[in-house]
């Protein structure tokens, strides 16, 4: 009989778990379709409206560009050419993409130690020839601190049982890092970050 | 002329150059280092507080358009710097380096184009006083695009060279600066520099460290040389002060030397295993082995320092090749190798070199330092087996961040003395900055050039005489022998001038006329025309010759011009010989240098 049940009650589990996932995200897509739709549709209409009125009424073509221009300030793309030319210095002083790109489950510890120790050294002269790096709290780590009223919830996460009011008495888990200065190479104009290393052919 | 508003010092070294700066109106003013941007990579400026000395001569087909830029200039079209040394690393054949050591060099002419040395002559070549030219437009274009309302022209500027340099190569670092032209500028020995550093770090705390007849060893060692000099603390009116009293030979001997020591240790270890390296690796190794020295001399805990050699290709676990180094081998290779326990009475060894290798560099035959500083102190002495005593040592360069060379080298030296009989073992002064004690110390010197604070007294380091054929019947098979006349005396000061009445020279019109040039570390007391007619073979060193030209438009060719020698220390500090006539009122020049 439990068996039975638990065989009734199983075999419809499955496929009824299945289907919920399937109705979920056809809703979600769905929705994210609505959602494009209507955006497609209000850009549209944004668009038809200055190219009606422009010649008309001016401050109506006013208002819409300002629309039209805040919708991608949200969020913003990094900038790629600082994470290309960051990986470069990687790459020159530590060899950190040969490393990266490197099969490494057939190599022994002791050759992945040597490699370590290039990848170590390197990446430290990058981080501390390019940046200045400060721990976010002076404590020592696993000792009381407490974090007053107003705290950058950016610098300091409280983690675990998160309840009540400000100034939180906690133990600091890491002290965490800030970035006070940055002073990355300055790139000359057209030129191409995308080229890591260059290959080499001795002649 | 405009007035200064910073005292400017260029450290202008063997490996790379440093600039420091304090404004003269406040005397309580920080010393500062200034950054330098320049090109890392095509493309890439960085600003770094140290611009390497290396510039790269491109191949065509290398340089990438517009890939060149600094900060000051989107049409550079020189690859000077960081840039230089890293791709140098990889093609050698294409990289211009040890400037500095080509200008004090015995056979060859500084103003020749012969850097790259001896590489392919599809390479565009340079001469060592062009490079250095390079290297000092570099920084002061980097000056002036970051102190646009205070150009380098109108500074203090203070270029610091060996104190070792000979006249000719004085004027070989003041003719490179020649294209900034500096209103306020002079040079300064680098001991010197280092012992300004000293002053300014303790301040006016100075005269409780030193006291009266007290003799001060300065010992700087730099990438690539290594420089001695003495300061002996003198009263005037009532108070302490120093002057310069000795300078040691040039000896090419240094910091890159130990390093280069070790990384062919390391090479022959490997060999050892069946492993044989190329000549890039040893460069890779070579920078491996300075960080692993510099941690075994000052850890005591570490006994070892891995090596790692990574590959080329883009496989770098499977290409690596790993090696270590021991407190033991450096210990062996650094301490015993270039600081042995020798006696005073050991000097080094001197062998006579093949005359092919003539024409690299002089390096010193002998790494044992603690021999060359034996050779200084004996040899700067008046009696004959006895040597300078010194009561104070301040000590210089990268090398001696490691305490265990301090400790060593001072008990050395201090074992000398009291074997010598001397009770009180000579004082380690301390508070220098290791690293920019040279250019800080040469910014720092601007005060005391305004009367602001203690100058050291220098003047020339040597005395300077012409050689000239004895009047005496020629006896066939024998050489004339040689006289020296003293043309200008120890310790003649910046701005003094002395003309040598007691000896007239013929000189003939249209001709070049060449005189035999001698320098003494040693002949104190000779004055302006001291006639020598015998010396002993150390006494005297002989320098390239010295050349004149008489181009007279108001005379005939081949005509016989008598004249008079005149020396002047100028204002910059280096030497100035002419030739005048006793009927007339020209003045022709006496070129210093002259390389067969």
């Amino acid at each position: 009989m439990n068996l039975d049940l638990t065989n009734i009650s199983n075999i419809p589990t499955g496929p009824d778990a299945l289907h919920l996932i399937l109705l979920v995200l056809s809703l979600v897509l769905f929705i994210a379709l609505l959602t494009k739709k209507g955006q497609v549709i209000e850009k549209t209409i944004e668009k038809q409206i200055p190219v009606e009125v422009e010649k008309v009424v001016e401050v109506i073509k006013e208002v819409t560009i300002e629309k039209i221009v805040e919708v991608p300030a949200i969020v913003q793309a990094a900038d790629p050419a600082a994470a290309c030319q960051l990986l470069a210095l990687l790459q020159s002083e530590a060899r950190f993409i040969d490393f990266i790109q490197e099969e490494i489950s057939g190599a022994t510890d002791d050759q992945i130690g040597a490699a370590a120790r290039i990848i170590h050294a390197g990446s430290q002269k990058v981080v501390n020839e390019y940046f200045s790096l400060s721990p976010i709290r002076s404590e020592e780590e696993e000792s009381q601190v407490t974090i007053t009223e107003g705290f950058n919830p950016a610098e300091v996460k409280l983690i675990g049982h998160v309840v009540g009011q400000a100034p939180f008495r906690g133990i600091l888990t890491h002290q965490g890092w800030k970035i006070t200065e940055t002073k990355l190479p300055k790139l000359a104009k057209e030129h191409d970050t995308r080229i890591i290393a260059a290959a080499e052919v001795e002649l | 002329m405009s007035i200064a508003r910073y005292s400017i010092g260029i450290d202008l070294g063997t490996t790379h150059s440093v600039l420091s700066y304090v404004e003269l109106a406040d005397e309580n003013a920080e010393v500062k280092l200034f950054t330098m941007p320049q090109l890392t990579n095509f493309g890439s400026v960085t600003e770094k507080s140290q611009l390497p000395s290396f510039i790269y001569q491109a191949h065509d087909d290398e340089i990438q358009s517009q890939q060149m830029p600094l900060p000051w200039s989107a049409e550079n079209d020189k690859l000077v710097g960081s840039i230089a040394r890293n791709l140098g690393l990889k093609t050698p054949i294409r990289l211009v380096s040890s400037a500095k050591s080509w200008l004090s060099h015995a056979t060859v002419n500084p103003h020749d184009k012969i850097l790259p040395f001896s590489s392919p002559d599809e390479v565009a070549k340079i001469s060592p006083v062009t490079a250095t030219s390079q290297y000092l437009e570099h920084i002061a274009a980097a000056w002036d695009h970051a102190n646009p309302d205070a150009l380098i022209a109108e500074q203090d500027v203070t270029i610091t060279i060996p104190a070792s340099f000979d006249p000719a190569a004085r004027n070989l670092t003041a003719q490179a600066a020649q294209s900034l032209n500096l209103q306020h500028f002079n040079l300064l020995e680098e001991p010197q520099a280092a012992v300004y550093n000293w002053l300014q770090t303790c301040g006016e705390n100075w005269r409780d460290q030193v006291s009266l007849g007290d003799k001060i060893l300065v010992i700087d060692i730099g990438g690539g040389t290594t420089d001695l000099s003495l300061i002996a603390v003198d009263e005037e009116e009532g108070n302490l002060s120093l002057s310069r009293i000795a300078v040691g030979e040039h000896i090419l001997l240094g910091g890159d030397n130990m390093d280069l020591a070790l990384a062919y240790r390391i090479k022959m270890k490997l060999q050892q295993d069946g492993k044989a390296l190329q000549p890039w690796q040893i460069q890779a190794i070579t920078h491996a082995c300075r960080d692993a020295k510099e941690q075994l001399l000052t850890d005591n805990d570490i006994d070892t320092v891995p090596i790692v050699i990574p590959s080329r290709g883009s496989k770098l676990i499977g290409g690596s090749t790993k090696s270590e180094l021991t407190r033991t081998e450096v210990a062996e290779s650094i301490l015993a190798g270039f600081f042995p326990e020798t006696d005073i009475t050991e000097m080094p060894k001197q062998t006579m070199r093949s005359a092919l290798t003539q024409l690299g560099l002089p390096y010193a035959q002998d790494a044992a330092i603690t021999k060359h500083i034996a050779h200084f102190l004996t040899k700067q002495h008046e009696d004959e087996g006895d040597f300078i005593k010194p009561t104070a040592i301040l000590l210089n360069g990268g090398v001696f961040k490691s305490e265990a060379i301090n400790q060593r080298l001072v008990s050395i030296i201090n074992s000398w003395l009291s074997n010598a009989g001397v009770e009180n073992n000579a004082t380690l002064l301390t508070g220098t900055d290791l690293d920019l004690a040279v250019a800080n110390g040469a910014s720092f010197h601007g005060f005391a050039k305004h009367g602001k604070g203690v100058r050291i007294k220098g003047g020339l380091a040597s005395a300077y005489y012409v050689g000239i054929e004895s009047a005496m019947p020629a006896i066939p098979g024998f050489e004339a022998p040689l006289e020296a006349i003293c043309i200008a005396p120890f310790g003649l000061e910046e701005g003094s001038n002395i003309d040598i009445a007691t000896q007239e020279f013929g000189l003939v019109v249209g001709q070049p006329v060449q005189f035999k040039f001698f320098g003494s570390t040693i002949r104190r007391e000779d004055i302006a025309g001291t006639h020598l007619d015998f010396w002993q073979p150390d006494e005297l060193e002989q320098l390239p010759d010295i050349e004149v030209i008489l181009n007279a438009d108001s005379r005939n060719k081949g005509e016989i011009v008598p004249v008079l020698l005149s020396a002047t220390v100028t204002e910059v500090g280096t030497l100035k010989l002419e030739a005048i006539p006793s009927n007339g009122d020209e003045v022709w020049e006496i070129e210093l240098a002259v390389r067969q």
